[in-house]
């Protein structure tokens, strides 16, 4: 018979890792001190919480041995919420669309050159600085948000889960140094500066274009959406032109 | 999704009413792009789909998607968290390749964002810029 209480922390131990409450657990609170620290850095943009947070649930992961996929069993059940948070992107979009009309023509032809932009730069400065064809693949769909991206990248021959990483360190950078950058090229109009944020880096940009300013950030999300649409549709035609 | 001259409902069903539409867009949004094969997420189409649904019924500002939309966005930065910490899984790859990877990424990133920027503003109306 099975006494009623037994000491067993292998068990326990073993029931951990095989659950996703510790990568849930840890992310929120990883996420939860970055955005404390952010707020006692006199919300520093170097101090973006999601840039605190992979810092710490990475040192935490090195430091236990614990891999990346025993992690993402919880890490998978907060990037599920990625869908139902690009679905609310409508909202802020709603508060602003008096402001649609003159964004039409701009964005017709802002966003597709983005695209372009984005993934021959990317491209090409990988093979230029002496990374191998699979890793310039990999590199080129950075710009859409990360649902999009890696999907492309592993269609393409690209390594998916990099692809991810890069993504996420593209928006990272980009909500750091990204308002500063467009002050520094006489991008004033908060409307450009939206769109501009939300055609590079996505979720992350628009989060901080949000933080800024409520219309920098609708227009940002909107341009979020249509870059994701963009890539998709021109991205193998793009690799296919540079013979990829 | 409307409340106009509904009793206030509790919070936890306002939560609940808006975490249901939110799901809802992206379910329809999925079955749309996968049926007809577009090369475009499911949820971005939900969102579209959101959009136009919130420009026809116009819901009062203390809805319930609304609500549930913006408690979502306040911490998009965390859903983020998980795939950036797949960095732990490419640090060789990182290092080895350390120059094409950070200098195509810095530099392809500054090219895109001040390039849209300039177009953008060069396109905009000239009255209320």
């Amino acid at each position: 018979m099975t006494p009623l209480l037994a000491w067993q922390p292998e068990a326990t131990w073993a029931w951990l890792q095989g659950s996703p409450l510790l990568g849930v657990l840890l992310t929120l609170a990883a996420y939860r001190v970055g955005r404390a620290v952010h707020h006692r850095c006199g919300r520093h943009p170097a101090t973006q919480p999601v840039l605190v947070a992979i810092v710490l649930v990475s040192a935490v992961l090195l430091a236990t041995g614990t891999s990346y996929g025993e992690y993402s069993r919880g890490g998978d059940l907060l990037a599920f919420l990625l869908g139902p948070a690009t679905v609310a992107l409508a909202v802020p979009l709603h508060r602003q669309a008096h402001h649609l009309r003159r964004l039409l023509l701009p964005l017709l032809v802002a966003i597709p050159l983005g695209v372009v932009v984005s993934v021959s730069t990317g491209f090409w400065l990988v093979t230029l600085l002496g990374g191998d064809e699979q890793l310039a693949i990999t590199m080129a769909p950075k710009a859409a948000t990360t649902p999009v991206s890696l999907v492309l990248s592993g269609d393409a021959g690209g390594i998916a889960a990099l692809t991810a990483v890069l993504t996420i360190g593209v928006g990272i950078v980009s909500a750091v140094l990204g308002p500063w950058l467009m002050t520094l090229a006489r991008v004033r109009h908060p409307h450009a500066r939206g769109v501009a944020m939300g055609a590079v880096s996505h979720g992350i940009g628009t989060s901080r274009s949000l933080a800024d300013d409520p219309e920098e950030g609708a227009f940002a999300g909107l341009a979020m959406g249509l870059t994701a649409f963009s890539t998709a549709v021109l991205l193998p035609v793009l690799l296919g032109l540079f013979g990829a | 999704m409307t409340s106009r001259a509904r009793p206030p409902r509790p919070a936890s069903v306002v939560f609940l009413d808006g975490l249901l539409w939110l799901l809802g867009f992206w379910f329809v949004g999925e079955l749309v792009v996968r049926t007809f094969g577009i090369p475009v997420p499911g949820a971005v189409v939900g969102m579209l789909g959101l959009f136009v649904a919130l420009q026809v019924r116009r819901p009062g500002p203390r809805s319930a998607t609304l609500t549930a939309a913006d408690g979502l966005l306040a911490h998009l930065q965390l859903l983020f968290i998980p795939a950036g910490v797949g960095i732990v899984a490419f640090l060789a790859v990182v290092r080895d390749d350390a120059v094409p990877i950070v200098g195509a990424l810095l530099a392809s990133w500054a090219i895109g964002l001040v390039l849209v920027g300039w177009v953008v503003t060069l396109l905009l109306p000239r009255r209320g810029r």
